[in-house]
């Protein structure tokens, strides 16, 4: 929680000496909590104060990275429980298991499935983001091979999960290099566990069965010199990991309680795809930075992917699409021509229902800076120019032979000023783009 | 560790009502179905505060679809032209808790049949299952209001949730549904803000707020499921402080939706997944996300879908986890 004014006031020495630059310390002081100045502009501030504003400048969920290069990820930094009230910030990165016990082809077409999880949505790259490498063999010599041969296999940030201190010191020599998240530390092995990580400059997770065994224990990793951590309640029926999740998230963000103060990671494994899909999206939703799953089925792994994008997008910034002319189907020089505004929502149900009517189109997408057609319209984005000069940019005319325009239905009043604009013919479209099958089937053939 | 309470109590709660009306209370439902009632948001607070379970309903389709995937048809193939079989079916093997019929087939360009069908449908929907119904109708304003009154007319005193209305179209379906006994859905595209005004609209003409449920508008996951999803959050947190315009238990329209998107249809999508996998996965996907942020009725059409779906329900909503 950000300190006010009156509360760095207290910490400040009180003496109005002017060195800041400012008249008095209770100035200073509101320039610091607006952020306007910084405490070392006060010569003779005391070290404890400097720690105090130092840790309440402190974000409350702290920032988690792991992984190298091109492939590494960040979790935590979040800072609502509701996205409409900013944003969230980190994607959920979603982990693929990958169990130590398999070997040669195997382990091989396991990677490749891995491997195989990168979609492409709305001209975004979505997939996959990390391999959980699981010691379900038991053995800190499996792991140990299995490590290093999926740091080998795979590109991806890896996680390790172990909860043997032999092993995971094994397994962290082998992928040494790549900055790895390990999991995990428990009360037992927090000491041994905590040490491997400071030594491989990893970050780790705490594991505990309640809130208050994890907040423990992330005060003892903390105190062993570990300070990126994730939390992974374990244990705990779905009911009662979902009402935690929620119970830490709050604990974190709006209580400022610092030994919860990190992101979490989830695992999945229970069930077939279809039920770890389900648990998955409400992980994405409500809360797990990290979360492992064991299904690696695409048809389960794109929704929830695509859920992540979702709710992780600002809902400040509407979701725009490319301004250009999308074909939908085959169409030819004889295919109809219809505009819509660049605002994803709006496009994308155009483009659904188009398809919809299994006649082959064109769709020019203006661009009305991510707004739908009534709003680009009342705003002044969707006129007869902006239609006239999208046309001219897309090199509209040397598509189709004719000159016919369908328009959006909510815009009907424009046809005179953009049939001036731009000498087409132009036909008015439904309202309601779910009338577009029946429209273009009935006026195009 | 001692860690800090977190006291958030809130002065409102979502309304609690029960659709369906038995042989005691003047109707011939075997069995009445309860919403609403949250005292939180979701998963806020205790496991008591969640209210009442949230419940499937599945749609039934008063004409045979003609544009329905082949996965989507498999299960339904024998009774698609049938609506009290299809009912039943969805009642007795897929354990639907209530029945929506969704009135397509009354829309001037999907077959414009007349409100003498609609009526039988709704009779033979009645008495095939005992679990309360939705009459949805087609989505036309003037053959909604020409049909619908007829619909709650045949179904007079069985305390259906009937709909839907909006701000520039509620008045006929509101006075019928008021004098018949039914309960009410009010919609808004996306607009929370015309989501209020169309419940402060209803309730002038003497429609009791406790009758209403809202329906926000769908989006499906990948088609602006976010917006939805943000809207029906806002809702709950309206309700929760004490907004009595926005108390409503709200309904989603996951199974049309989702089976608009192409990831749940398209045949040949190299590297996603058989397509009879994936649009079952995409309604379950878009309906247990809409679930995070507060569903009281979703109505869903895929069997696999709703078994996951109600699964999953079973393992967080109920008293004991």
């Amino acid at each position: 929680m950000a300190l006010t004014g009156l509360d760095i006031f207290k910490l400040l020495p009180k003496t109005n000496c002017k060195k800041c630059g400012m008249p008095t310390c209770l100035a200073f002081a509101m320039a610091l909590a607006q952020k306007r100045a910084k405490l070392d502009d006060c010569p003779d501030v005391s070290d404890e104060a400097k720690n105090k504003l130092a840790a309440a400048a402190a974000p409350p969920m702290r920032k988690v990275v792991f992984g190298s290069g091109d492939n590494q990820v960040q979790t935590g930094q979040e800072t609502v429980l509701f996205r409409h009230e900013e944003k969230f910030h980190s994607p959920t990165i979603l982990a693929a298991r990958v169990s130590d016990k398999l070997t040669g082809d195997d382990f091989k077409q396991r990677i490749e499935a891995v491997n195989a999880l990168q979609f492409e949505r709305v001209g975004e790259k979505i997939g996959i983001k990390a391999l959980a490498v699981v010691n379900d063999s038991g053995s800190a010599k499996s792991f140990a091979s299995a490590c290093s041969a999926a740091k080998e296999a795979s590109d991806l940030a890896l996680v390790l999960v172990t909860d043997s201190a032999d092993a995971m010191a094994g397994g962290a020599a082998a992928v040494k290099g790549r900055v790895s998240l390990l999991a995990s530390a428990t009360v037992e092995t927090v000491e041994a566990m905590a040490k491997i990580a400071k030594d491989n400059g990893c970050p780790l997770v705490a594991k505990a069965g309640s809130i208050e065994a994890l907040a423990d224990l992330s005060e003892k990793i903390k105190a062993a010199g570990v300070e990126d951590i994730v939390l992974n309640l374990e244990g705990l029926s779905r009911q009662e990991q979902m009402y935690n999740a929620s119970r830490m998230r709050v604990l974190s963000l709006k209580k400022v309680f610092r030994p919860l103060g990190y992101p979490t990671i989830s695992f999945v494994s229970e069930g077939d795809a279809d039920t770890q899909m389900a648990a998955a999206i409400s992980l994405i939703c409500k809360y797990s930075g990290i979360i492992v799953i064991d299904t690696v089925e695409p048809w389960a792994v794109l929704p929830m992917l695509t859920a992540v994008m979702n709710i992780f997008t600002d809902p400040q910034k509407p979701v725009q699409v490319e301004p250009k002319v999308y074909r939908i189907g085959e169409p030819n020089e004889n295919s109809p021509v219809m505009f819509t505004t660049n605002f994803s929502l709006t496009y994308y149900t155009v483009e659904s229902d188009v398809e919809a009517s299994r006649v082959p189109s064109y769709i020019l997408v203006v661009d009305t800076e991510g707004t739908s057609v009534l709003t680009a319209y009342s705003g002044d984005k969707l006129n007869e120019k902006t239609v006239a000069d999208a046309m001219t940019k897309f090199d509209v005319e040397k598509l189709v032979k004719h000159r016919k325009l369908i328009i959006p239905g909510y815009v009907a009043v424009m046809s005179g000023k953009l049939e001036e604009a731009t000498n087409w013919e132009i036909m008015v479209g439904p309202r309601e783009c779910s009338m577009l099958p029946k429209y273009l089937q009935e006026m195009w053939n | 560790m001692p860690v800090p309470e977190v006291t958030d109590s809130f002065a409102g709660s979502v309304n609690r009502i029960t659709l369906g009306a038995t042989k005691d209370d003047g109707g011939t439902r075997s069995s009445t179905v309860t919403i609403g009632g949250a005292k939180n948001v979701v998963y806020g607070g205790l496991v008591e505060d969640a209210g009442e379970t949230p419940v499937v309903a599945m749609d039934v389709l008063d004409s045979k679809p003609e544009d329905w995937p082949e996965a989507l048809v498999e299960p339904y193939k024998d009774v698609l032209d049938k609506p009290g079989d299809w009912a039943k079916k969805c009642v007795e093997e897929f354990g639907a808790d209530l029945i929506c019929v969704k009135f397509d087939g009354i829309h001037p360009d999907k077959g414009d049949k007349g409100a003498d069908h609609a009526v039988k449908v709704t009779e033979e929907v009645l008495k095939a299952v005992g679990v309360p119904l939705v009459l949805w109708g087609c989505g036309n304003n003037e053959k909604d209001n020409e049909v619908m009154p007829k619909v709650s007319g045949a179904a007079k005193g069985e305390k259906c949730l009937i709909g839907i209305v909006e701000e520039d179209n509620y008045k006929s379906l509101t006075a019928i549904a008021l004098a018949d006994g039914h309960f009410l859905i009010t919609a808004a595209p996306l607009d929370i803000n015309i989501a209020k005004q169309v419940n402060i609209l209803v309730s002038d003409m003497g429609f009791p707020l406790e009758r209403i449920v809202t329906f926000q508008s769908t989006g499906a996951l990948g088609y602006g499921i976010e917006y939805a999803y943000s809207i029906q959050e806002r809702q709950r947190l309206a309700a929760l402080s004490g907004d009595k315009m926005m108390a409503m238990p709200v309904i989603c329209d996951v199974g049309y939706e989702s089976w608009r998107a192409k990831e749940a249809k398209m045949e040949d999508a190299p590297g996603w997944g058989a397509v009879a996998d994936r649009g079952p996965m995409w309604e379950t996907a878009t309906a247990t996300c809409l679930l995070q942020a507060g569903a009281d009725i979703i109505r869903m059409r895929h069997p696999r879908a709703v078994a996951t779906v109600k699964r999953f329900i079973s393992k967080v909503w109920k008293n004991k986890g």
